[in-house]
């Protein structure tokens, strides 16, 4: 590839990109309910996701009771058991981390760092969340139906997601198939948004390997959900069907309650195959967000250049393509020709180069860095420390061998909540401390901040790392009640009952978290624009919080990439990427 | 699975060549100043609309292709029974292609500035678009009829699930159509609306070559070309 020279040229003219029409609010309503503007989309979203994500919260504290101490609880039963474990599961990964990473991060973030006024497509983006808001309604409100929500498993795996043993078989399976239905086309009205924009709207010198990672990461974790949740839709459709028209996609014969049921033929395994091609790329799609945030709390909060930009940049593309090679890894038991079995742990084996290297990068990224650890930065080395662990348990188990044993045990579940759960969770954090102030103009108190992240981070890995050994005993997952069984020895419950405080103090941990969130917006230290002294578009914005089209009168034009951390020779440890080259005037939106 | 397969495989390949444009070569910690000359600066000249409306279809696209590998998967099983195709279907099939013409008409008459012959173009495809959904619906009442019912057997499951993912498209396309209609009434210049009109064209192409894939699936012409297919591979 031909290397084209960068001109310091003087006298370019200014923005000529974006200058769209912009929407402009005339009400209250339309500014700050029904409004267009992506930054409060983001907002909204974000609250939706975290409103939901606190009911999910509270589930994983009734099953932490029930497994904890079994028996103590009444108001637990077995089913109710199995329908906390299905809402909690589904709530986190779809209603909590897609929509908070893609729909708030997504939303606040890529206008702002790619130098735009808004999403491309502003009346779409707002019916995304809205049609999300309208999937979470449908949601919650199986709660409430009679039967009460599903208790299928977060996987809603045929048959018996919608046999009669299964709790929720009514009402609740059916909503929600309907919630998932409308949060994809919630979603791909949003995807489009965040794709396109990053496509299109791109202000004057901001090539593709100028973009912050964070962007790289959104927008590839966008464009993998895009391709990949049609299959979740198309299996959400057909086990609707089975479930209301009696149709048998995946309805084998069989007999329910000694009687022979109308269904026939259908195949549940195809239902896993449409499931998992989707639910795998899903696992990055939380995590590549995840990635690029981290990258830039790293890099910012060490005051030293990402190590590799063009290594993350390919690592991200290779990861959400290989991720869509991978799904089968799933269904290991479920029955399939070994050579496939062979193939997929292969490819599985192989998503960790890329994988491994982005957390080298990190590493030497904080190599003889100017570390402050500030609460962003603790939570990154918490997420660098948790995926690593989560990552090293998903080799184990990528290999069918080591697999099979330790299918639908604990391990399993610590393995998931490591890499997909805790990590993720880490980096959303992460990325709330280092850019609320921009979203606010406050800081979040830093004494709170420090309290919510310590306990987070040591809580969470009292309740997961003896998981492990707890799969490694062999107790299986998803039951309501081990009971006495030979091969889990007395000091396995002691260690369950360890784990369920454990739980409990961590979620207590969320709410300090919250209050945090709502006394830091009155009474937090004023930010100022950049009190990171941050160098990406974002933090150089003329007013803080952002103004409506972000930009006032000019866009920003940008001379550099967005890592110019304690560059030898320069005034300040950090060059903005709009601050022309010495000897320019400097053009476009400025602070 | 080696239908959705081989439609991640060409949008990735096209990904690819659209990244191999972008200099991902790049040393950007090297290059300080104003990209001057460089394509990729920022968006392509393409109107966004269109490149959204391109996204949008390889995501209508990645749905239509799961759709076939599961039935592809599904009809090896020894329940399936073939279900007769009304000769319906064949006219309907017509009429879509009457209609992905008018369209074209239309975006024919709108880049040469004529205004009325975009809007008989656009009528002339919304009318026959709207006749193939009900030609379809007729379709389903004649298999009803001949007792071939929704959950009687697998391939009649698939057969009303596809051609109805397939028309709520096409229906979700009308309602684009009759807007960009209204706007060619109420546009002073045609070169206003030029662009609405190619979207819906490209659209009504899209739908019309997903619906011959479809129909060659249904009827099994393609199954000689999918076993070849299957020889290949293993």
């Amino acid at each position: 590839m031909v290397d084209i020279p960068f001109d310091q040229v003087t006298g370019i003219p200014p923005a000529e990109v974006g200058e769209v029409e912009l929407y402009h609010p005339k009400s209250w309503w339309t500014r700050y309910v029904f409004s267009q503007d992506a930054k409060v989309i983001a907002i909204q979203y974000s609250i939706t996701a975290m409103s939901i994500g606190m009911v999910a919260l509270v589930l994983s504290w009734l099953m932490r009771l029930q497994l904890g101490f079994p028996g103590t609880f009444s108001f637990i039963d077995a089913n109710q058991y199995l329908q906390f474990i299905t809402m909690h599961g589904m709530i986190m990964v779809i209603y909590l981390l897609t929509a908070l990473f893609l729909g708030g991060f997504g939303n606040y973030l890529i206008p702002l760092m790619v130098g735009a006024r808004d999403m491309v497509f502003p009346y779409v983006n707002m019916l995304s969340y809205w049609v999300y808001l309208l999937a979470v309604v449908v949601l919650a409100s199986t709660f409430f139906v009679p039967g009460g929500p599903t208790g299928a498993g977060w996987t809603l795996y045929p048959p018996q997601a919608i046999l009669s043993g299964t709790p929720g078989q009514d009402w609740g399976i059916i909503l929600m198939l309907a919630s998932l239905i409308l949060f994809i086309i919630g979603f791909t009205m949003g995807g489009l948004n965040y794709v396109v924009t990053v496509l299109q709207a791109r202000t004057r010198g901001m090539t593709l390997m100028r973009l912050p990672l964070t962007v790289w990461g959104i927008f590839t974790a966008t464009v993998m959900a895009l391709l990949a949740f049609p299959a979740l839709l198309v299996a959400s459709v057909m086990l609707l069907l089975d479930r209301l028209l009696g149709t048998s996609f995946f309805m084998p014969t069989l007999v329910e309650m000694g009687q022979l049921t109308k269904y026939g033929g259908g195949s549940p395994i195809l239902f896993q195959h449409l499931f998992w091609f989707f639910g795998h790329p899903e696992v990055y799609i939380v995590a590549l967000p995840a990635f690029g945030i981290i990258s830039d709390l790293i890099s910012t909060h060490a005051r030293k250049n990402i190590f590799g930009y063009r290594m993350m940049v390919w690592a991200i593309v290779a990861i959400g393509a290989l991720s869509f090679v991978v799904w089968a890894h799933h269904m290991y038991v479920s029955g399939m020709n070994p050579y496939f079995g062979f193939f997929f742990a292969t490819t599985t084996l192989i998503i960790a180069v890329p994988t491994a290297i982005k957390v080298y990068n990190w590493v030497l990224t904080l190599w003889r860095g100017d570390i402050h650890l500030t609460v962003p930065m603790l939570f990154a080395l918490a997420f660098i420390i948790t995926f690593v662990n989560g990552g090293l348990t998903g080799l184990f188990l990528g290999n069918v061998v080591v697999d099979v044993p330790l299918s639908d045990t604990m391990f399993v579940v610590a393995h998931f909540h490591m890499v997909m759960g805790i990590a993720p969770i880490m980096a959303v954090f992460g990325g709330i401390y280092h850019w609320y102030p921009k979203v606010t103009g406050r800081m979040l108190g830093e004494v709170l901040g420090r309290f919510h992240f310590w306990v987070t981070f040591i809580g969470a890995y009292a309740v997961f790392f003896p998981m492990h050994y707890l799969g490694l005993l062999g107790m299986p997952r998803r039951y309501h009640d081990i009971g006495e069984t030979a091969f889990v020895p007395a000091s396995a419950h002691d260690l369950n009952a360890f784990m369920s405080v454990a739980a409990l103090i961590v979620g207590f941990a969320q709410l300090v978290f919250l209050f945090n969130l709502i006394w830091s917006l009155f009474k937090g230290k004023e930010a100022g624009g950049n009190p990171w002294g941050a160098t990406s578009l974002e933090w150089q914005t003329p007013q803080t919080p952002p103004g409506h089209g972000n930009w006032g009168k000019e866009l920003p034009v940008v001379y550099r990439w967005a890592y110019d951390y304690s560059v030898p020779g320069a005034s300040r440890d950090f060059v903005p990427q709009n601050e022309p080259p010495t000897g320019l005037p400097a053009q476009g939106a400025h602070p | 699975m080696s239908a959705i397969i081989l439609f991640i495989a060409t949008v990735a390949a096209i990904a690819g060549w659209w990244l191999s444009q972008q200099r991902l070569a790049a040393k950007p910690w090297l290059e300080e100043g104003v990209a001057v000359d460089f394509r990729g600066e920022s968006g392509s000249s393409v109107p966004t609309a269109k490149i959204g409306l391109g996204v949008f279809l390889a995501v209508v696209g990645s749905l239509f292709a799961l759709l076939i590998s599961a039935y592809s998967m599904r009809t090896n099983m020894v329940d399936w029974r073939e279900l007769p195709l009304p000769r319906l279907l064949w006219i309907n099939t017509g009429v879509l292609i009457i209609s992905s013409v008018a369209l074209q008409w239309a975006l024919m008459a709108a880049r040469r500035d004529d205004g009325e012959g975009a809007l008989v173009g656009l009528v002339v495809g919304g009318a026959s678009a709207v006749t193939f959904l009900a030609g379809q619906l007729v379709v389903w009442q004649q298999l009803n009829v001949a007792g071939y019912f929704v959950a009687s057997n697998p391939a009649n499951s698939f057969f009303y699930l596809i051609t109805a993912a397939h028309g709520l498209h096409l229906i979700g396309g009308l309602v684009a159509l009759g807007r960009t209609a209204a706007k060619v009434l109420r546009a002073a210049e045609v070169s206003q609306v030029r662009l609405s009109v190619e979207l819906c064209a490209i659209y009504w192409h899209f739908l019309l070559l997903v619906w011959l894939v479809l129909l060659g699936l249904l009827t099994g012409w393609t199954d000689n070309f999918v076993d070849i297919c299957r020889q290949l591979l293993s």
